[in-house]
């Protein structure tokens, strides 16, 4: 089995495919930079910045919807901002009595929450769109350009290839528990819970091993292939017109949301 | 199933500008004195071993097993990390698993990820680490009870770290997210440390020399016992009396009448609290010092029996 599910990247060879990564690198970050400045309940500058993620989609030529689909990512995490409604001081809204507690809702409280659900839903679809229409590889590369330590960008290029590998590894030892994990209808296979975790302490023990053992073969193989202690890459990148392009007409657009979020 | 996530990683827009550059800045510092220290003690051999490392570290999240009730407990593997790798090696490892979930899986956010990786990935190595180290020169049963219950405690302090970030962005309301967040973590980090006690005891019995002398294992500092301790003393004195303590925020809300934390935090120590000393931060402090005893008791207990079967 090959686990290409973790890839991200959907080929194409729209406008967006071809910009440069650091480009999209950065304005990606400052979309959620913007997100996140934007004040409680700038409804203006939220649908603003909604239109720019569309505008950004329909570039990707992945379609309007695209990133909309797996936007829902961060919702479980909505469950500890609700605990904002009731903490924000302002205009009492109600009072709710939940056996000896009182909640008491204000305005200004849930208009903090709103806020930071859509931030959130907007913030995470650009990193979505991010690495739909740039391949890991190169977002790292990018990184590397943008002086994050090389050392980190490297282990991550490792983590990244062979992630696949690994999580092979971890699939077939899941499955030989599975296949000797029988159950009578109605019963629960295996033993207590201590006894569960003691094999699936085994299991991370055993993978721990497999994958230190592994990472000397895969040093001796590079060195053999002539490693240094760097890796290197065959794809520099380059910043050309359309770049600058692209880059200032993002930049404007993300400062008019700003200003229309603070008349 | 790809792997699961872990109800820490804090997706962007829930915390605020201020919170997140404090973060990162926090985070930097720290990666920069590991990368500093790995480059100079160790060999380019290094490299692919960590980045192999944190590759096991994103699988290993992967494995689970079923607790009560449709849960399962897992890994996060910092404090396993920074036992079989020394502390600085797996800071950068961790700190490149939690980059990887946030910049490709969107399992956390971006401006944020300097407070998630802090959360996640260098405070649990700390305690981790620090505890570990105390253990030197005793047997391997305490090792690994050791190790169980620093893997306990970094779950703890993560969740901690993140409750506390959450307030002090105006997300989330103290009193109930530090009740909230630690009850829900202290069953998490149970199966972090009996994961973490197994897979040390595996990796012992079938290659003790990983962890014995001249390994990475033992390569850190007394220092880091300091650190250690410092940080789970900090969490276990912390925990109870944020959620008992309130300030600027906190009094607004107590003066409006709905601060009441004994709802959301009845566990084991039924809102923190020992009855005879009635509600006071001294009554918390006593029940967060007493459920520590508990879970140290229940590990020493849990390592012996598995050093036993083995």
């Amino acid at each position: 089995m090959h686990s290409d599910v973790f890839d991200r990247y959907h080929h194409g060879h729209s406008l967006l495919h071809r910009l440069d990564a650091r480009v999209k690198a950065i304005v990606t970050v400052a979309f959620i930079l913007s997100n996140v400045l934007l004040p409680d309940g700038a409804w203006t500058a939220f649908i603003l910045a909604w239109m720019f993620l569309l505008i950004a989609n329909l570039f990707s030529q992945l379609g309007i919807g695209f990133t909309f689909k797996r936007s829902f990512i961060a919702l479980p995490f909505a469950l500890v901002a609700v605990t904002a409604i009731f903490s924000i001081p302002g205009h009492p809204l109600a009072e709710w009595h939940i056996g000896t507690e009182t909640l008491i809702p204000t305005d200004a409280g849930v208009l903090r929450f709103v806020s930071i659900l859509i931030r959130s839903w907007l913030s995470v679809q650009m990193a979505i769109l991010l690495v739909a229409v740039t391949e890991f590889p190169k977002i790292l590369h990018a990184l590397e350009h943008l002086h994050v330590p090389s050392i980190i960008t490297t282990i991550i290029a490792f983590l990244y290839r062979y992630l696949f590998v690994l999580t092979d590894e971890v699939m077939r030892l899941l499955r030989a528990r599975q296949a000797r994990s029988a159950a009578a209808p109605g019963l629960r296979s295996g033993g207590s819970v201590r006894w569960q975790a003691r094999i699936a302490g085994n299991m991370a023990g055993q993978l721990f091993l497999r994958s230190y053992e592994r990472s000397d073969r895969i040093y001796n193989a590079m060195l053999s292939r002539g490693y240094k202690g760097q890796l290197m890459t065959m794809h520099p990148l380059r910043i050309t017109r359309p770049d600058w392009l692209a880059a200032m007409c993002a930049f404007i657009f993300l400062l008019l949301i700003q200003i229309l979020g603070r008349l | 199933m790809h792997y699961s996530p872990v109800a820490m990683h804090i997706p962007d827009g829930f915390l605020s500008l201020a919170i997140s550059i404090i973060c990162w800045t926090v985070t930097i510092i720290l990666d920069g004195i590991a990368i500093s220290r790995t480059n100079k003690s160790l060999g380019e051999r290094q490299v692919p071993l960590m980045g192999i490392m944190a590759a096991f570290i994103f699988a290993a999240q992967m494995i689970n097993f079923p607790v009560a009730g449709g849960t399962s407990g897992h890994l996060l593997g910092g404090a396993l990390a920074a036992i079989t790798l020394g502390p600085w090696a797996a800071m950068l490892v961790m700190t490149s698993v939690i980059a990887v979930q946030g910049l490709l899986f969107q399992d956390g956010g971006l401006i944020v990820m300097g407070a998630n990786i802090l959360n996640m990935g260098l405070i649990t190595v700390i305690i981790g680490y620090g505890l570990y180290r105390a253990t030197f020169g005793r047997s391997q049963g305490v090792k690994v009870w050791v190790a169980g219950v620093a893997a306990w405690l970094s779950v703890m302090a993560g969740a901690l770290l993140t409750s506390l970030e959450l307030w002090l962005s105006g997300t989330a309301k103290l009193s109930i997210i530090i009740p909230a967040m630690l009850g829900v973590h202290a069953l998490i980090g149970l199966g972090e440390a009996l994961i973490t006690v197994a897979a040390l005891s595996f990796v012992f019995r079938t290659r003790p020399d990983l962890l014995g002398e001249g390994s990475a294992s033992v390569k850190g500092g007394r220092g880091w016992i300091l650190a250690g301790v410092l940080v789970a003393l900090t969490v276990v004195l912390l925990s109870p009396l944020a959620s008992v303590n309130p300030d600027g925020l906190n009094r607004v809300a107590m003066n409006l009448g709905f601060f009441n934390t004994a709802h959301f935090a009845s566990g084991l120590l039924a809102g923190y609290k020992i009855p005879f000393l009635g509600n006071t931060p001294v009554s918390k402090i006593a029940a967060g010092a007493i459920g520590l005893l508990v879970v140290l008791g229940l590990a020493f207990l849990a390592g012996r029996a598995l050093q036993k079967k083995s």
